[in-house]
């Protein structure tokens, strides 16, 4: 086959392309701006070591925090269960509960935001934390499902049997054999649960009342200048995504090396 | 990897030989189940019994009551038929860009740099790279970098590729820009996982039996790689149609770039008008599910999920 030069260098550039605000991102967090961190002025780390400065940007971090904890735990057991469920046995209604699952995801976020607030306001709930995370676990649900099920299918039936055949107890042969091997899904479809959770702006914010989380921050900053600590905080954040993805990438590969050998 | 969400379903691999009681299966289905019943049906239909509301006979701001009020659609339509027509627009154009953008991207990374798992992983990394920093963050950033006063703009006006009094940061361009952006990793990733598996001896036997390279493409490459491309396009197109980040007024876009979804947000957040966000929010979404069903129909998976 011929060098695809052309297409490598296309390739590179594409790339360059989607990281360039990542760089423009951390690059402004270490700008010596005051108010409005529009133009470079200088290199400074106080944004870093003072990152709480700026109103209640650090209370909204929690918020986010806090908000995606709890809906990661909650979405990763039922979206688990229903994977499991879906995949392990066969039962009546499966296409539509495939459908019901498919749905959200097909959903504009707007769509969802609008409806739930419509529903809380129709049945007198206030909104703010509490509903934040009803939505949030409604949206990550599907997303969990999904990528759990791709786990659960690969699993080899055989392993169970092996169980079984030892005398192990279904209890057993499910948290002995069963959960440690979907694990891994589990543990990718937690962090992608946490990663939308934590990023959301437009479902957030219909339904957090007078809860801010740092989406929201960065939204109602926008119309006066957003200030360099969220660029801190979200370079944070990045930093350490990055790491977690690297270090699972390099733990899978000697693993497989071992394997090998 | 969590992404693979974003790829199109394997074959259901179903293991039939565990036929137990219905008992474990409804503990298991039973609390996901419910809870999208009550907290995405339900608001569903909340949303459709509120967008039928009229106005509280006290004529007081934000209270409306039960009502069968279809002219509140027929409103929605007249009132913002610039916003509906731009979000389709918007989103077509987008998902096009987006599309040709990433194929030749995900057929790198999918397909030639198989021999080099390290590095093919590395650039997969890089590309879900925009997902772990601020979607609102890296649209303000591209704000800033194609703002008025920035280096790119300056360049772009003195060769004369925009006129003096032109700008770029608030006109539509700048909106499907942003899109286009935000949305590329959505359709990189499905297009990746598909052309990942491929056989390549294909690509050879057509060579071999004297096809040009384009009808190569046509004939083998592009239709092995339809699930990548109908999700893909799926995963765009639908969140982009319903975005009101990149058109509203403090990130890439201006009053003139609105969406449905700014309207939305406007009418329920802001007026008040509660019916009116709530009709706007069903037409998205009814629209949406007829594009969705057509497409797919044509194209011809049913098996998404």
């Amino acid at each position: 086959m011929r060098k695809p030069i052309g297409l490598a260098i296309y390739s590179g550039l594409a790339l360059v392309f989607l990281l360039i605000p990542i760089v423009y991102t951390i690059a402004f967090s270490f700008n010596d701006s005051v108010r409005s961190n529009t133009v470079w002025e200088g290199f400074t780390v106080t944004h870093w070591t003072n990152v709480c400065a700026k109103g209640n940007i650090c209370e909204a971090l929690g918020n986010s925090i806090l908000i995606g904890a709890i809906s990661t735990l909650i979405a990763t057991v039922l979206g688990s269960a229903l994977a499991i469920g879906l995949v392990r046995y066969s039962f009546k209604f499966r296409a539509s509960t495939n459908l019901l699952l498919f749905l959200p995801m097909a959903t504009p976020e707007v769509v969802l935001g609008a409806g739930l607030a419509a529903f809380f306001f129709n049945i007198g709930f206030a909104s703010g934390l509490v509903t934040t995370i009803i939505a949030h676990v409604m949206f990550c649900l599907s997303f969990v499902v999904v990528t759990v099920k791709a786990r659960v299918q690969t699993l080899d039936p055989v392993l169970e049997e092996a169980g079984r055949d030892l005398y192990a107890n279904p209890n057993q042969v499910f948290w002995k054999i069963t959960f440690p091997l979907l694990l891994p899904g589990i543990i990718s479809a937690a962090l992608l649960s946490f990663a939308l959770s934590f990023d959301d702006f437009i479902i957030t914010y219909f339904n957090s009342g007078s809860v801010t989380t740092f989406p929201k921050f960065i939204y109602v900053a926008a119309s006066r200048g957003v200030p360099a600590e969220a660029n801190v905080i979200a370079s944070a954040v990045f930093l350490l995504a990055i790491v977690i993805v690297l270090v699972t990438q390099i733990t899978g590969a000697i693993k497989r090396r071992k394997l090998a050998n | 990897m969590a992404f693979a969400a974003f790829g199109s379903a394997p074959a259901n691999a179903q293991s039939g030989s565990n036929r137990k009681s219905g008992k474990i299966v409804l503990a298991l289905l039973l609390p996901g189940l419910v809870y999208l019943g009550l907290f995405f049906l339900t608001p569903l239909f909340s949303l459709i019994t509120t967008s039928l509301e009229t106005p509280d006979p006290s004529g007081a701001i934000g209270v409306y009551q039960y009502g069968f009020e279809i002219q509140n659609y027929v409103g929605v339509i007249t009132d913002y038929m610039p916003q509906i027509i731009r979000s389709f627009l918007y989103a077509f154009l987008a998902t096009f860009f987006a599309l040709l953008i990433s194929y030749p991207l995900a057929y790198f990374i999918g397909v030639k740099m198989r021999g080099r798992p390290t590095l093919q992983r590395l650039m997969v990394t890089l590309v879900i790279a925009p997902f772990f920093i601020s979607f609102l963050l890296r649209t303000i950033a591209w704000k800033q970098i194609l703002s008025e006063g920035g280096a790119i703009m300056q360049w772009v006006h003195s060769v004369g590729l925009m006129g003096p009094n032109d700008y770029f940061i608030g006109t539509p361009a700048a909106v499907v820009f942003g899109l286009t952006y935000n949305f590329i990793p959505f359709m990189t990733l499905p297009l990746y996982t598909t052309l990942e598996r491929f056989d390549v001896r294909l690509l050879e036997a057509g060579s071999d039996l004297y096809a040009s390279p384009a009808k190569v493409f046509r004939k083998i490459t592009l239709p092995i790689s339809m699930p990548g491309v109908i999700s893909g396009t799926l995963l765009t197109f639908i969140p982009i149609a319903g975005d009101y980040v990149n058109a509203s007024r403090d990130f890439l876009g201006s009053s003139k770039t609105s969406m449905i979804g700014n309207m939305v947000e406007a009418d329920f957040l802001q007026n008040l008008r509660y019916p009116s966000a709530a009709a706007l929010s069903v037409l998205l979404m009814a629209v949406i599910l007829v594009l969705v069903s057509v497409y797919v129909k044509k194209a011809g998976t049913e098996d998404l999920l």
